[in-house]
């Protein structure tokens, strides 16, 4: 194990720069002058556009540029936004309040959906299993920023139960229905894949040895049934994790929550590249960091996998 | 569960009450499904001894497995329903029993070793805890001791360092010696009856022959019951004291292994010894039973074995012939039983 989780970190290292380097050229390359709107209705002043650039290294070639930016990068100096801003602090700001908003919609999916999941794959055919599978077909079926937009209508304007958007940085009771929101799609496949997992261990033979053993139904259920079932389950939710923590655009932005993803997202907008970039290069290293944790997740639950 | 009925006065050298250990009365087990009722079990009659070894014999489909599922209360209900007759334990009829009353005897009172071990334990969990894990449960003990009793048991059935390997998983063991594990599983609680279903069925030969010494000598050291569950009547032979022959969910011949083997008293039995291999007819051509078992769906009428029976009468048709004393202390469920003992 301990040899398979250094050789995976290597492997992190080109993918790591492959990605990286995808992303510097694709932002730097976009299309555009990167001065453009930068300076209200007229167009920059020269001098500022001189500071910049020389700052910048703009007037380099590209692989010059990416080499001068990695090196201050793994110096953790993620450079400035053309207004003199702190990237690093721009994301410092930001994050805690997507990892709050992802670690909310985890909890929901993982509550809500295994709950759900298992009930219903215990007793399938019921009213409660037909609930389930129409309502999660009608989570899955809707877009996100519909579900959000409706909830907010609803709890915010309609009952006003919430605030329409939550206050900076926000705490987790505010995050309740945005959390909500972002996880609802992933919290129905979490409870359709648990219903089907534990309806198909439900006859495995080990099950109906734990019951002829004499153990009391809710051990063969509770220890032998869900220790099995939930595998694919917990899998599937580490992954989810991972992309949670890559901010959710649509959601951040309908409740103003000053997330990673709104950062990444207005920097678009204004073709901020350095900081387009910096985020994407968090947001890849959190991902393969993650699905790295989820490969030994999965190794750790089922003995039969090990990884040499 | 206080209540034990004890119909023989005689004890055995264990301290056993040597009467009716477990009796299965005219069982009657069916499958509802969408195509139809299938007539799995019809009618089933036995009984085990403490201290005695009952082969059940039978083609894959005459409802051997299905008798054990519904002696344990294992059966999948539904499609399965028990349509009636009695299961009796130590006298008392555990289809009477509530889930819970039935829940305590699994493990303590009956125990079961199931076909294919690799399926039947948990991959997740190592061997020692689920053996540990009845003592814990249901006995309360701690995990450092459960695990002592886990490995004293693996000892107890030939596992070579059991000290390590304990912490193993299934998966991590041969096919043999994973159905050792399954067999020190069922014998945690120090069953009074055993139920082996097809134990060897999915080892090698020589390993199948090992793992059939170590169940016979556990049998006899412990003075269970144990009923053997097989579709090779070759398997059994040495082990077993009695054996019941079953078709279509019935009991069609029951008899000692010996007087079996040497004049059987139904024509099923003699087809079932005819596809024996032995080793004085050497060189001869195998003889099967013609047909197939029938589709429990639809019974033929009578006498279930007449489409592929060779002394099949008009009477046969129209008449089932119960299972009936032929001969002392044997039963056969054929009109013409005498006939066929005395080898017409
Ligand atoms: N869960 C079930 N649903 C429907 N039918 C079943 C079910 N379990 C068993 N049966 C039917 O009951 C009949 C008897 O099955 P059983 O498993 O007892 O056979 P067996 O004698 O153990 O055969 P084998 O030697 O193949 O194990 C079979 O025809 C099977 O189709
Ligand atoms: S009753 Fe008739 S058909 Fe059935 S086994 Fe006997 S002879 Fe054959
Ligand atoms: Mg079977």
């Amino acid at each position: 194990m301990g040899r398979y989780i250094v050789r995976r970190l290597l492997q992190l290292v080109p993918v790591f720069i492959g990605t990286t380097f995808l992303i510097y050229w694709l932002v730097w390359s976009v299309p555009g002058d990167p001065f453009a709107g930068k300076c209200g209705d007229r167009p920059c002043p020269d001098n500022y556009i001189q500071v910049m650039t020389e700052k910048f290294n703009l007037d380099q070639p590209l692989y010059v540029q990416y080499f001068t930016y990695m090196q201050n990068l793994l110096q953790g100096d993620f450079g400035e936004t053309f207004g003199g801003r702190s990237i690093n602090d721009l994301i410092a700001a930001a994050y805690p309040n997507t990892i709050k908003l992802a670690f909310v919609a985890l909890a929901v999916e993982a509550l809500i959906g295994l709950t759900a999941g298992v009930l219903t794959g215990l007793r399938r055919n019921g009213f409660l299993d037909n609930l389930v599978l129409v309502s999660t077909l009608f989570l899955i079926a809707l877009p996100t920023f519909v579900t959000g937009f409706f909830l907010q209508y609803l709890f915010g304007v309609q009952w006003g139960i919430i605030k329409p958007t939550v206050s900076n940085p926000p705490s987790f009771t505010e995050l309740l229905i945005p959390g909500f929101v972002l996880g609802s799609v992933s919290m129905a496949y979490v409870a359709r894949l648990a219903r089907t997992s534990i309806a198909e261990n439900r006859s495995a033979d080990y099950v109906r040895t734990a019951i002829a053993k004499g153990l009391p139904m809710r051990r063969v259920v509770g220890v032998h049934l869900l220790r099995n079932s939930l595998i694919p389950v917990i899998t599937y939710l580490g992954t989810d994790l991972g992309a949670l923590m890559g901010g959710a655009i649509v959601t951040e932005g309908i409740f103003g929550i000053n997330g990673i993803g709104r950062e990444v997202y207005r920097a678009i907008v204004t073709k901020e590249g350095a900081t387009v970039v910096s985020i994407v290069v968090i947001l890849v290293l959190v991902y393969l960091v993650m699905n790295l944790l989820v490969d030994m997740l999965y190794a750790l639950l089922d003995p039969r996998i090990r990884y040499e | 569960m206080s209540e034990v009925v004890i119909t023989d006065p005689e004890f055995s050298t264990t301290g056993r009450p040597s009467g009716r250990l477990l009796e299965v009365e005219d069982l009657h087990v069916e499958f509802r499904t969408r195509e139809g009722i299938a007539k799995a079990i019809n009618g089933v009659s036995f009984h085990v001894d403490a201290g005695e070894t009952l082969a059940v014999l039978g083609e894959s489909g005459s409802g051997k497995s299905v008798t054990a599922q519904t002696i344990m209360g294992i059966l999948d209900q539904p499609p399965g329903f028990v349509s009636g007759g009695e299961i009796r334990f130590h006298g008392k009829d555990m289809l009477k029993m509530s889930e819970e009353g039935r829940r305590k005897i699994r493990g303590h009172g009956i125990a079961m070793v199931f076909q294919d071990a690799l399926s039947a334990l948990n991959p997740v969990f190592t061997v020692g805890f689920q053996i540990g894990e009845q003592f814990r449960i249901r006995k309360g003990l701690s995990r450092g001791d459960a695990k002592k009793r886990a490995i004293e048991l693996l000892d107890q059935v030939k596992i070579p360092n059991a000290k390590q390997r304990v912490t193993e998983f299934p998966h991590q063991f041969s096919g043999g010696m994973r159905q050792r594990v399954m067999i020190a599983m069922s014998l945690a609680l120090d069953p009074e009856v055993l139920i082996a279903d097809e134990p060897t069925t999915a080892l090698d030969v020589t390993v199948q022959a090992q793992i059939m010494d170590l169940l016979a000598d556990l049998q006899r050291e412990r003075q269970m019951g144990l009923i053997l569950i097989t579709h090779d009547l070759g398997v059994v032979a040495d082990v077993a004291d009695r054996i019941a022959v079953m078709y279509a969910g019935r009991i069609v011949e029951e008899a000692n292994v010996h007087d079996l083997y040497a004049r059987p008293a139904h024509p099923y039995t003699v087809g079932l010894l005819n596809s024996i291999p032995r080793i004085d007819e050497k060189g001869q051509e195998l003889r099967t039973i013609k047909g197939l078992p029938p589709n429990l769906m639809r019974i033929p009428p009578g006498c279930p074995f007449h489409p592929r029976c060779p002394k099949a009468q008009p009477v046969c048709v129209e008449k089932v012939p119960p299972l009936r004393v032929v001969a002392p202390a044997r039963g056969s469920a054929c009109h013409f039983a005498e006939e066929v003992l005395r080898g017409e």
